[in-house]
Order: C-alpha cells, then structure tokens, then sequence
C-alpha cells in the first residue's frame, strides 16, 4: 500500500513543478489519441448514418461483424499496421513505422469498429417518429438525418468518449509501431510498462494517477458541452 | 465555451500532425537489449551522441531476438545486444557487418535467501544439474528469445540437458516471456530462482524490494558480453543509415566513451555494472 500512496504523492510532485518530462509524454498521448478520435470520427459518424438510414442486403451481418470487432485484441491490430508500415513491408515506402503517425493510424483503425457500431445503435435508439415528423415539414433527406444525428448526440457522443478511451488506454499496439522512443513515441501505457520493468514503481503509479486526471478532465468538459 | 473547446481540439490535431511531420527529421534508429536501457545507461549515452552528431537517436529497447528480428526487416540501421552465438551467425548471414563487443559483465543465478534447492556457490552447470534433480527450486525463464534465455539455454546444454526437456520437466520450470525487471519481481514473489544479468539485478534491487540474492555468480560460462553491430545495407538494402550507425560503433569504442561506461552506476551501486572493452572479445 506504501507504493501506491508515494505513487499519489510523486504524481502530484510531478504535476506542481509541470516536470517536462511527464507534460511531454500527456501533450503527446493526448494529442495522437484525440487525432485519431478525430479522424476515426470523420470515418465513422458519416459511414454509420448511411449504413443505419439505408436498407440493403447483409445489413444484419454487417453489424454484426462490425460489433464482432469491438474486441479485436490492441495487439493483433498492432502486428498488422507493424507488418503493413515495416520497411521490408508493403507501406514500408513511407518510413512511417515507429512514428507518431502510424500510432495514430492504428489508434483509428483500432477504434473505428466500436465507433461506428455504436454510432449505428446510437442512431437506432432515436424514435422512427421523428424524421417522419421532420419529414411531413418538409426537410430534405438530409436534414432528417441532421435532425437524428441531433437527437442522438447524446449516445454519439459516449460513443466518442468509449472509443477515445480505447485508444489513450491501449498499450499493445503503442507499443509494437510506436517502439516507445523518448521524446518521440513515449505515450503514458507505454511510459508506466517502461517505468514498471525499471522498478520505478512510484514513477509508473504517478503516470497511471495522471493518466486518470486527464480523462476526468475530458469527461466534465464534455458533459458540461453536453448540457448546452 | 464550444469554440474554445473546438479551438483546443485543433491545436491538439496540429501538434499530432507536427508529430508525424517529425517522422521525417535526421534519426538513427537503434534496437537495443533490454539491459543496457532499464539500467539507464542509454539514457545516459543517448544526449551525448545526439550532440556530438547532432542527430535523433531513437532507441527501442528490445529482447534480442526481437532486435535480430527488426535488423532483418530493416526497421532499425544499428544493434546493441548480448547474444554471441546468434549475433556471429546474424554476421555470418550477412544482415550484420561486424560484430563490434564494447563492454561486458556477468550474469548471475540469483535466488531466495532460503536456497531450497541448496545449489548456493556450486558451478552454474551443477546447479543447474541440481535444480533438474532435485525439483525442489522454482526457476522462472525468460521464455523470450532475449539474450539472458540464450545463455540460460546454452548453461542447461553445458550441465548435459536438452532444453526441450527442461521446458516440460515439470511445474518448477516457468516461462515468464516478459523482460528482466518483471521476470526478476515474478521470481522474488514465488521465491524462485533466475538468472540475470548483473546490470539489472543491481539497479533493480535498489529501486525495489527484491526478495533475491545472488546464488551462484561465478563460472566462465556467465560472461555476458555486449557488441554493437550495424545492419549491412548490402543485404538488408531497406536499411540505409550506415555512416551513422559507425559514428555510433565508433563513439561507443571512443576512450572517452568506454571510460564513461566503466564509470556508470559506481556511485550509485557501488559496484561497476559494466566493463568497457572496447572493439576486443575479453579474455
């Protein structure tokens, strides 16, 4: 229990004297897992409206396929971007492997399953009554679709947020395209599974606790958006 | 609010994509043994070839195997590892130029203070034969390909064993297929035996609670030697970083360097973790 509690108060040393180090390695999980959200956003919500508003043949077993993905394990998806970017790989061209930028490709592609599967049930859940209603008033086809989007912002939005999740939380695939090069590829899971086989075991505490912080800061924000 | 959180948001997209801008900066990308960067000696080397050669040196701290691994695909231009056998047939092959030792130090068999197995101070061969014996130790393997399993591998064929028959033998013999640090903290919690290097034994007591001593630490077969060897272009031709990965092997050998590798982590362990050698085998 004594680790865990100088693991609290190590976190809050590391956050008062804004330790470059530890700002470094959240300005960077941060900003290549809220890319990814984005991009995986942009895919996702447009490709979950067509799929729900449209009624075609092996609509069934496409979700169901996309939910089987949800649990594609972070490791599997980091073994195919690693094989895919290698340089002796397909994309190997690029010399993107063991960058920032692949790890925000395979983010996206690892996230892109739950979003958009949960983007679809989000949309399910909005009442058939209104765009009928929308409808009948006389809006377009898409603006009856804006007008369910609007309706199920709340559900989209947890949807967002779960996927986000997924991606900040994930170690296996930083790991594996990442390479958790210092100052470069160094996001928090991969830091505390460094600091952990380093025996710094304080130091991989304070970066869990601060890892937590910022995902509460996230979720007020969002919610306080929300209420809007 | 919203635009303010929608500001926030695309500064973080551009600092991501400034990230992946930063992929195409001047770097040498090195794949290294787990010991020589959980000790922190590379993290104390790596500011010191950055400047001199003004280049990002991007280190992925690996087991051996999966070092030999990213050499052949060509992922990474230069090596720092501890396998002698498989780094001479790595040259043999081709992938490699030259194998480049540059300091070493010993591996150790270290246990519970309680020696179950009473193999304390035997020769690593007979402890080894003991604890396939008797059964009455718990040993726990890297199970990894590193460089340690190697040398384990190459100790169980010394004491007259075939490692395939080590593995199934029994209940006492884990795998724990993780790096040193947590093989060392999974052997302290099940009071079983392991063999380590002496770098990360040291600075992994210090930092933790290690319920571990060394056990057996003497025996020509525990020498552990570090090289560097840099990717042949020639046959791995999508490796393309040669004249930086010599100026690493040459600053590695450097007598400034070497000096500064005898000297790391004294203070703070009080005994040498690793001895410079530079460019020869030791005797």
């Amino acid at each position: 229990m004594s680790e865990i509690w100088q693991g609290l108060v190590k976190a809050i040393e590391l956050i008062v004297t804004l330790d470059p180090e530890v700002m470094g390695i959240a300005g960077r999980s941060l900003a290549i897992s809220v890319t990814a959200t984005l991009f995986a956003g942009v895919i996702c919500l447009p490709l979950g409206s067509l799929i729900h508003f449209n009624r075609f043949i092996g609509k069934r077993t496409l979700i169901n396929l996309i939910q089987t993905f949800y649990s594609i394990p972070t490791v599997v998806v980091g073994l195919f971007v690693f094989l895919l970017f290698s340089r002796a790989g397909p994309l190997g061209g690029l010399n993107l492997l063991f960058t920032p930028t692949v790890m925000i490709i395979g983010q996206a592609m690892l996230i892109t399953p739950v979003l958009l599967g949960l983007t679809i049930s989000a949309l399910s859940g909005v009442d058939k009554a209104i765009p009928e209603t929308a409808r009948s008033l006389g809006a377009s086809d898409f603006q009856a679709v804006v007008v369910v989007l609007r309706e199920a912002r709340f559900a989209v939005i947890a949807a967002i947020l779960l996927a986000f999740g997924r991606a900040i939380s994930e170690v296996g695939l930083a790991l594996m395209v990442g390479g958790n090069i210092r100052g470069f590829t160094r996001v928090f899971t991969t830091a505390i599974s460094l600091e952990t086989s380093k025996g710094d075991i304080e130091l991989a505490i304070a970066l869990g606790i601060i890892l937590i912080l910022i995902a509460l800061i996230i979720n007020i924000v969002l919610n306080r958006l929300q209420q809007r | 609010m919203k635009n303010k959180i929608v500001s926030y948001l695309a500064l973080l997209v551009l600092i991501g994509l400034l990230l992946g801008a930063a992929g195409c900066r001047a770097s040498l990308r090195m794949a290294t043994t787990t010991s020589l960067y959980d000790t922190g000696l590379w993290g104390y080397l790596e500011p010191m070839f950055e400047k001199k050669y003004n280049v990002a040196l991007d280190i992925l701290s690996l087991g051996s195997g999966a070092a030999f691994e990213y050499g052949q695909r060509g992922d990474v231009d230069v090596l720092t590892i501890h396998d002698k056998p498989n780094e001479e047939k790595f040259v043999a092959d081709g992938y490699g130029i030259q194998r480049v030792p540059f300091a070493y130090n010993y591996f150790l068999i270290v246990g519970p203070a309680t020696d179950p197995a009473g193999i304390k101070g035997l020769s690593p061969e007979d402890a080894f034969k003991k604890l396939m014996t008797t059964g009455k130790g718990t040993f726990v393997s890297r199970g990894d390909n590193s460089g340690t399993q190697s040398k384990e591998k190459a100790i169980w064929q010394a004491a007259g064993f075939d490692y395939e028959v080590v593995r199934k033998a029994g209940a006492w013999y884990i795998e724990s297929g993780q790096g040193m640090g947590q093989t060392l903290q999974m052997a302290s919690q099940k009071l079983a035996y392991t063999l380590t290097d002496m770098g990360t034994y040291l600075s992994y007591k210090s930092k933790s609670k290690l319920e571990l001593v060394p056990v057996v630490d003497k025996g020509d077969i525990l020498l552990n030697v570090y090289s560097v060897i840099a990717v042949n272009p020639q046959k791995v031709t999508t490796a393309k970083n040669l004249d930086m990965a010599n100026n690493l092997i040459s600053f590695l050998t450097s007598p400034e360097i070497q000096k500064l590798i005898g000297n790391y982590g004294v203070k703070e362990y009080g005994l040498q973790l690793f001895v410079p050698c530079a460019g020869a085998e030791p005797k």
